[in-house]
């Protein structure tokens, strides 16, 4: 089928020789949607897809132990290395007290350090409550995670995991959660019983007339 | 423009050319911005040659829709001024934002996928391999779970735009390949329950996404409204999860790990967790709830006469598809059916409409929406009374617009009550 084309006609009539590149072809009938014998196989489901695509490769082992820096509450991947108080407080006054104050408690980013209110936990029922690390925080691991990928702010990932054990103590002994002898490690970390870990339960919403 | 006249554009582009100073794509692509600038403000269109073609097009000079946004900041938020958008699509350049560590500047050549941990084999994909596979497109919104926090107050400021309240959220066509596929592919094992998402931004973003969601509706996304994704929303990849809070899709994904636990990292455990009046928080509270809100009218609109008026707004649900959605001129003494815009696609905004005669007297208006689970989009009273005045996150409730007599419009939280 052709078609007259107004683009075309006036595109060269404004600017003669781009009609090469703006001209219109004629209409081509859809492809019938039909193996090839010639030039390959047509896949139209995906109940068809060969058992692989073979797209990718595979990882090495060294590119994933590059990338794989999570830690969670059970301690399994926890890097080696270990850090105390005294250790986190170096750590902390030269790195991290210019946002988070010299006690964690006064800013001006996210205060850490806390334990008010001790009573029930009010978070749900009064507007305004600040969450810090010592009142709201269920896993300890979740610091060291945390300021090892993206703490300080301005140089994220600088910190050695000794350095981070250390900031991690530091910040739970601020909270009153360890003692100032305690040491962090792969071992003790996991190991530290957060004050709010209870409190965290699955969400319960599930659509329907139920407000929840 | 500014105040440029057009005889100084002409000679400045004129000369650009004739000095040969023409000499890159991107002074040829100067020159054509600055003539598209001349059709601004012809007295009589007819009588004039229009502007020519051009390698980039450009919005109406008077249209100039911007993200509203406080200071600059690395680690803020900017919002779709959806009170100045038409249908159901935001603009790419009007996606809200939120980042937790900047916008990161990644080399699509250098760009790699790795998934690895309960899968059989442990794989890596760049940008051209997950463009290979098989491809899927699918419109959807993205909203940030905090949004809406500015209405779940009683004492809401009554100088209020839709956008300042309901901003951080935004709806684009999004094109990737099915996560499901890539799991697929890498053999992942019946026992792994768990993904860790994991961004390549430097907040390193983390986050433990259910398996039974990457294989339902999942997406690694590399394109948004028919052109690559912009930076701001995760370019070159991100993840797709239609419906969820958009904390968890995660951007810029470098990462996911199959496990059989969730990883607890902050952004599931200090942030986007829901205290509960009851002294519990709700984790893993993914599932936006049906909402909708009024766009038009709404402050700092002025109705300038009594009349015909349409009341238009947006309503979507995490959950599936909007089902109806009610609106109220009195307060919520009557509700009427909206007309609900075709299409309407689960997970997605869905425009209603509602055609009312203004008297030029005091209204209360309201929208509601339902979806097809039967969850009604409730008012601010019942949402406290079932999780506390200080809960965070998924703000859903019914948003009030108070008309006044003179046709000035407000948020009105505390007068709905």
């Amino acid at each position: 089928m052709t078609r007259w084309c107004v683009r075309a006609a006036l595109s060269g009539f404004f600017a003669a020789g781009t009609l090469a590149v703006h001209g219109c072809a004629p209409d081509t009938p859809n492809a019938p949607n039909a193996p090839d014998l010639e030039t390959g196989t047509v896949v139209s489901s995906a109940a068809e897809w060969p058992g692989s695509f073979a797209i990718g490769r595979d990882a090495t082992p060294a590119e994933i132990a590059a990338l794989n820096i999570d830690f969670g509450p059970d301690g399994a991947d926890a890097p080696p290395g270990s850090g105390s108080v005294a250790e986190g407080k170096f750590v902390y006054d030269g790195k991290c007290a210019v946002c988070h104050g010299v006690t964690g408690q006064e800013g001006p980013m996210a205060q850490l350090v806390g334990r008010e209110p001790r009573e029930g936990f009010p978070f749900g029922e009064t507007r305004g409550l600040l969450k810090t690390v010592g009142n709201y925080w269920p896993y300890a691991t979740t610091i060291f995670d945390y300021v090892n990928r993206t703490m300080p702010i301005t140089s994220p990932g600088s910190l050695t995991a000794n350095e981070v054990y250390a900031v991690a103590a530091y910040i739970l002994f601020l909270n009153e959660i360890i003692p100032e002898d305690a040491v962090m490690n792969a071992q003790t970390l996991p190991a530290v019983v957060m004050p709010a870990r209870d409190r965290f339960v699955p969400d319960d919403r599930e659509g329907g007339p139920a407000v929840r | 423009m500014g105040n440029i006249s057009r005889r100084t554009m002409l000679g400045a582009t004129g000369g650009l050319i004739a000095g040969g100073l023409l000499k890159t794509q991107a002074d040829a692509l100067v020159v054509a911005e600055e003539a598209a600038g001349l059709q601004a403000a012809q007295a009589d269109p007819t009588k004039m040659l229009g502007g020519p073609t051009s390698v980039l097009g450009q919005r109406a000079p008077v249209e100039q829709p911007r993200r509203g946004m406080g200071s600059p900041a690395a680690t803020g938020a900017s919002r779709t001024p959806i009170e100045q958008l038409r249908g159901i699509i935001t603009p790419a350049d009007l996606h809200f934002e939120r980042h937790h560590a900047g916008v990161p500047a990644i080399d699509p050549d250098r760009y790699e996928l790795l998934i690895h941990g309960m899968v059989d084999r442990s794989m890596t994909f760049t940008l051209d391999d997950l463009k290979r596979f098989p491809a899927e497109s699918r419109i959807c919104f993205v909203e940030c779970s905090g949004n809406g926090g500015a209405a779940y107050n009683r004492n809401a400021p009554r100088e209020r735009a839709p956008s300042q309240i309901d901003g951080l959220f935004s709806t684009s066509e999004w094109t990737g390949v099915a996560l499901a596929t890539l799991l697929r592919e890498v053999g992942i094992n019946p026992e792994a329950s768990w993904l860790l998402a994991e961004g390549g931004d430097a907040a390193v973003m983390s986050r433990s996404i259910p398996v039974e969601k990457a294989l339902d509706d999942a997406m690694i996304a590399y394109g948004q409204n028919g052109e690559a994704i912009r930076p701001e929303q995760g370019y070159p990849a991100r993840l797709l999860l239609p419906g969820w809070e958009g904390n968890a899709q995660v951007k810029w994904i470098r990462r996911l790990e199959a496990s059989d636990r969730p990883s607890m990292t902050r952004d599931e455990t200090s942030k986007y967790t829901d205290p509960l009046a009851d002294g519990t928080v709700r984790q893993f509270s993914l599932v936006m709830d049906a909402k909708s809100t009024i766009t038009f009218p709404a402050f700092p609109f002025v109705l300038p006469e009594r009349g015909w008026w349409e009341i238009s707004g947006l309503a979507w649900s995490g959950r599936g598809r909007i089902t109806r959605v009610e609106v109220s001129t009195d307060g919520g003494r009557t509700w009427v059916p909206a007309q609900l815009q075709d299409p309407v696609l689960s997970k997605c905004a869905t425009r209603f409409r509602h055609i009312w005669n203004w008297d030029g007297g005091e209204a209360l208006l309201m929208s509601r929406a339902i979806d097809e689970t039967g969850y009604v989009q409730p008012d601010l009273e019942t949402q406290i009374a079932a999780r506390g005045e200080g809960t965070s996150y998924h703000y859903n409730t019914i948003r009030p617009w108070k008309v006044e007599a003179d046709g000035r419009v407000f948020f009105a939280q505390g007068e709905a009550q």
